[in-house]
C-alpha cells in the first residue's frame, strides 16, 4: 500500500506554504510562494485574496510531486493562517470586494477610538476576551462597510461574504460559488472581537456594537472537523482542521495539559499558555483566546502574550539600516562583541503590545556612545527580543498563578543559538526545540490526521514530539537584574512619544 | 586543448564594464558597448545575477555589481545562514534516522560544528555548536578534504594524530580514503574518532555545485553499522537525501 500523508498548507502573512507530513509527524517535501505586500498608504497593508488563491493552486500540486504522491495519498489537509486579516468577497462571483485587509493595517485607528468612548465599550472585552484594536477583524469589517458604497446592503442580503484567511481559501477549496463551505474555526473567531468567548458562538451584542451584518458571517466550527471535501487543487481531499497559526503552533508543540506553553518566533512572537477548559482573564495585558477544539470535545483556552517586534527589528537591521545581508547573518555580527556595550533597543515601532499596550510609544536606541559598533547593535537587536519574552513570562506567571518551567519555542528565529542562550538567560528557565521548527504547519496536520483518524489519539501525537535542542541558563543573577533593570529603563523613555494630536 | 569559452569571456566583460564609470548600466547599455545581440547580454546577465556577481535594480532595472561578487575573498557563505537554511532538512534526518545530526564547515583545519539536533530519545544531551572537530577523524571532516581544496590544503604533511586505532594515521592512506569518498559521494567514521561511536555524512552543495559544509549523523556503531562493521545502507540514504535537500535549497544543481 502506497504511503498516507497529511497535508498542511500555512497561509501566512508573507508567503504561503504546502508542507506534507508522515504517520511520524515527519517533514516529507515543502513547497513556498510569497505573496505581495501592498501599502497603498502610510498604514494601510493589503493582501491580494485571489493572489495567495492562486498560489495555493501551484504549491499544493508541488508539494505533492515533490514527495512522487497523488491526492489519494493525502489522508487530510489542516490550514493554519494569518490571524484576523480580514477578506470580503462576492458569493456569487468568487472575487474579493476590496483586498484583504492585514492584521498590521492601522486605517481603522480613529474608529477604534471612536468605539472605545462609547459607555458600552467595556462589554467587548467582557464578552470576546480581547482589547479592542486595529488589528482584529470587526473594526476593518465596520470600516470597509462604511467606505465601500453599496456594501453594506449586499453584506445584509448575504451576497457577500467576510472570512478570515482559512474560510476564504476553504470556501475556495471546497467549490466556491459552486456550493462551497462558509465556515471558520472557534481559534479563528475568537479573533474577530464577535465571537463570545464562553459560548463560542457571533454575539448579538457584539455584532450590533460593531454593526456587522450576521448574514456575511461564517459558521463557527471545531478546529478538528471535517468541514468539506476539496473540488480543486487536490480533488477528493478532505479538508478537516483549521487553526490561526499561533494556536496551530501551540498543538504543533503539543501543549496539551494546563500549564504547558510555547513561544512562536517570527516577524512578530506569541506567547501561548494552554489554561485548560476555563478562560483566565488576564489583569497583566495578556489576552484571553481559544486554544483548539476536537470534534464535539469542550474547547481549550489560552492566555497569549503578543509580541508586534522581534523578527520584524532583524528585517529592519537588514533592509533599514543595511548592516547585514541576510537575517541569519545578525548573529554573525552580534558575536564580534562579547556584549550590549551598554545600548538597548526597544522597537516600538508601532507602539508596544504585551504587557504595555501603549499605542502612543515608539522606538529608542538608547546607550549610544562613540564606543557603540554595528555588532553592539546587532546584540541589543537580539536582546530586545529576549527582554520582551521575559515581560510577557512575568504576565504570565502573574495572572496564571503557575511559574514557567520550560519554555518551548519554535519559529525561524529558533535558528539563532546566540538568541535562544540569550533567552534562556534572561527567563532562568531552559529553552526547548522541538524536532519540527515547523510547528504552526505540524499543528495544523496534527488537528487534521486526528480528524480523520489518521492519528488516534493525542497521546499518539504527543509520542512525536522530540526534543531537538536545549538552551540551559547559565547568566549570573545580579547581571541579569541589572541587565532587566536597563532595559525597563529604557522601555519607560519609549511613553508618550506620540501626542494624542499627532496622528492624522 | 579546447579554446576559450566565449560565454566566460563575455561575462568578464560585463563584469569589467559594470566595476567600471557609475555602475549602474541598463540592458541596452551593457549590449551596445559589448557589441552583442540583447538576448545574448541579457542571458549572460541573469546567470551572473544567478550567482550573485549581478544585482538588478527593482525600480530602474538597471544591473550592478552584486554582494557575492564584493564578498568573494571572505566566506561563501554565513554559517548562521547555513543553519537557518538546513533547519528543517536536519530535524527531518534526526527523525528519520533516529541519531543525532550535526552539520560542519572547514575552520583554520579544523571542523566547526555549525548546527546540533539532538537524538530524538528525549535523554539529556548538551549543544556542541561552535566545537572544533579533527578532520580526518570525522565523516564530516573527510567529506570537506574530500571536495573542498582549501581544507585539504590546510592538513599538514606526515602523521596524522591518533584518536583510536582505527583513525587514519598517515596522508598517503588519507588520499587513498578521501579519493574512494569522491566516488562514492559520501564519508563514514567507524570508530575513528571515538571507540563505539560511528558516522556517516554528505556534502552540501551551493551554487555551482560547490560544497559549502557536510551534514551527518552519528551514533553507536551497532545502530549506525551492520553485522560486518559497514554502515547500514538505509541510513546512508537519509544522510545522502537530507544533504541533497540543502542543496537543492541553496541552489545546487541536481546530482
Amino acid at each position: 500500500m502506497a504511503e498516507r500523508y497529511v497535508m498542511s498548507i500555512d497561509q501566512g502573512t508573507t508567503s504561503t506554504r504546502c508542507i506534507l507530513f508522515d504517520h511520524g509527524g515527519r517533514l516529507v517535501s515543502v513547497a513556498q510562494r510569497e505573496h505581495k505586500q501592498h501599502f497603498p498608504r502610510p498604514g494601510w497593508v493589503e493582501h491580494d485574496a485571489t493572489e495567495i488563491w492562486r498560489n495555493l493552486e501551484q504549491i499544493g500540486p508541488k508539494a505533492l510531486a515533490q514527495a512522487g504522491a497523488d491526492p489519494g495519498q493525502v489522508a487530510a489537509v489542516g490550514i493554519a493562517n494569518q490571524r484576523e486579516t480580514t477578506v470580503l468577497w462576492d458569493r456569487h462571483t468568487g472575487v474579493p470586494v476590496t483586498r484583504a485587509v492585514v492584521w498590521q493595517d492601522t486605517r481603522t485607528d480613529m474608529l477604534v477610538e471612536e468605539l472605545a468612548r462609547r459607555p458600552d465599550a467595556y462589554i467587548v472585552e467582557e464578552l470576546c476576551g480581547l482589547h479592542l484594536a486595529t488589528y482584529f477583524s470587526a473594526p476593518t469589517i465596520r470600516w470597509l462597510l462604511d467606505h465601500t458604497p453599496g456594501l453594506r446592503e449586499r453584506a445584509e442580503r448575504g451576497d457577500v461574504l467576510f472570512g478570515t484567511m482559512e474560510s476564504w481559501l476553504i470556501w475556495k477549496l471546497t467549490g466556491g460559488p459552486e456550493g462551497g463551505a462558509h465556515v471558520t474555526d472557534v481559534t479563528n473567531a475568537s479573533r474577530t472581537l464577535l465571537m463570545n468567548i464562553y459560548s463560542l458562538s457571533w454575539d448579538d451584542t457584539l455584532l450590533d456594537f460593531f454593526g456587522v451584518p450576521r448574514a456575511m458571517l461564517p459558521e463557527i466550527r471545531p478546529s478538528a472537523e471535517t468541514y468539506g471535501v476539496a473540488t480543486r487543487v487536490m480533488p477528493g481531499v478532505r479538508i478537516a482542521a483549521a487553526l490561526g497559526d499561533q494556536q496551530a503552533a501551540l498543538f504543533g508543540q503539543t501543549c496539551f495539559a494546563v500549564g504547558e506553553a510555547k513561544c512562536t518566533y517570527g516577524t512578530g512572537s506569541f506567547l501561548l499558555l494552554n489554561t485548560g477548559h476555563e478562560p483566565v482573564r488576564s489583569t497583566h495585558g495578556l489576552l484571553t483566546t481559544v486554544g483548539y477544539q476536537i470534534g464535539a470535545e469542550p474547547a481549550v483556552y489560552a492566555l497569549e502574550g503578543s509580541i508586534a517586534i522581534t523578527g520584524a527589528l532583524v528585517q529592519w537591521f537588514r533592509d533599514g539600516l543595511g548592516l547585514i545581508g541576510t537575517a541569519p547573518e545578525i548573529e554573525t555580527v552580534a558575536r564580534t562583541v562579547d556584549d550590549n556595550g551598554g545600548c538597548y533597543i526597544v522597537p516600538a515601532f508601532s507602539g508596544l503590545f504585551a504587557p504595555h499596550w501603549r499605542s502612543e510609544a515608539r522606538g529608542i536606541i538608547v546607550g549610544l556612545t562613540s564606543y557603540i559598533t554595528r555588532g553592539h547593535l546587532a546584540r541589543a537587536v537580539l536582546e530586545a527580543t529576549g527582554w520582551q519574552t521575559r515581560e510577557v513570562v512575568d504576565a504570565m506567571n502573574a495572572d496564571s498563578g503557575l511559574n514557567l518551567r520550560t519554555l518551548n519555542v519554535d519559529g525561524g528565529m529558533t535558528a539563532n543559538n546566540l538568541l535562544m542562550q540569550f533567552i534562556a538567560d534572561v527567563l532562568n528557565v531552559p529553552v526547548v526545540r522541538p524536532m519540527v521548527a515547523e510547528t504552526v504547519s505540524l499543528g495544523a496536520a496534527y488537528a487534521a490526521g486526528l480528524a480523520v483518524g489518521y492519528w488516534p489519539d493525542l497521546e499518539g501525537l504527543r509520542r512525536n514530539w522530540h526534543r531537538a535542542a536545549q538552551w540551559l541558563p547559565a547568566m549570573d543573577p545580579e547581571l541579569r537584574a541589572r541587565e532587566y533593570d536597563n532595559w525597563q529603563r529604557a522601555v519607560e523613555r519609549t511613553f508618550d512619544w506620540i501626542k494624542p494630536h499627532d496622528e492624522e | 586543448m579546447p579554446g576559450p569559452v566565449q560565454s566566460i569571456e563575455r561575462a568578464a566583460a560585463i563584469l569589467r564594464l559594470l566595476a567600471q564609470g557609475s555602475g549602474r548600466l541598463g540592458l541596452s547599455e551593457i549590449a551596445n558597448s559589448l557589441g552583442l545581440a540583447r538576448g545574448t547580454a541579457h542571458g549572460i546577465l541573469r546567470t551572473l545575477q544567478m550567482v550573485g556577481f549581478v544585482e538588478q535594480d527593482e525600480a530602474t532595472g538597471k544591473y550592478q555589481l552584486g554582494a557575492a561578487l564584493l564578498h568573494l575573498g571572505t566566506s561563501y557563505l554565513d554559517v548562521n545562514e547555513l543553519r537557518s537554511r538546513a533547519i528543517n532538512w536536519a530535524d527531518a534526518l534526526a527523525a528519520r534516522s533516529g541519531e543525532a545530526v550535526r552539520i560542519g564547515t572547514h575552520l583554520q583545519g579544523k571542523l566547526l560544528v555549525v548546527h546540533h539536533v539532538f537524538r530524538p530519545d528525549d535523554t539529556l544531551q548538551t549543544l556542541d555548536v561552535g566545537m572544533l572537530l579533527p578532520m580526518h577523524a570525522t565523516a564530516m571532516g573527510k567529506v570537506l578534504l574530500a571536495y573542498d581544496a582549501n581544507a585539504a590544503a590546510a592538513v599538514p604533511e606526515g602523521d596524522l594524530e591518533a584518536f583510536s586505532r582505527r583513525t587514519i594515521r598517515t596522508t598517503k592512506e588519507l588520499t587513498r580514503a578521501l579519493s574512494g569518498i569522491r566516488e562514492v559521494g559520501w564519508a563514514a567514521d567507524v570508530e575513528e574518532t571515538t571507540v563505539g561511536e560511528a558516522s556517516v555524512a554528505a556534502p552540501i552543495r551551493g551554487y555551482g555545485g560547490l560544497v559549502v559544509g557536510a551534514m551527518g549523523i552519528s551514533g553507536p556503531v551497532e545502530r549506525v553499522c551492520d553485522p560486518h562493521n559497514r554502515p547500514r545502507a538505509d541510513l546512508v540514504t537519509f544522510v545522502r537525501d537530507a544533504a541533497r535537500a540543502v542543496s537543492r535549497d541553496l541552489g545546487a544543481p541536481r546530482w
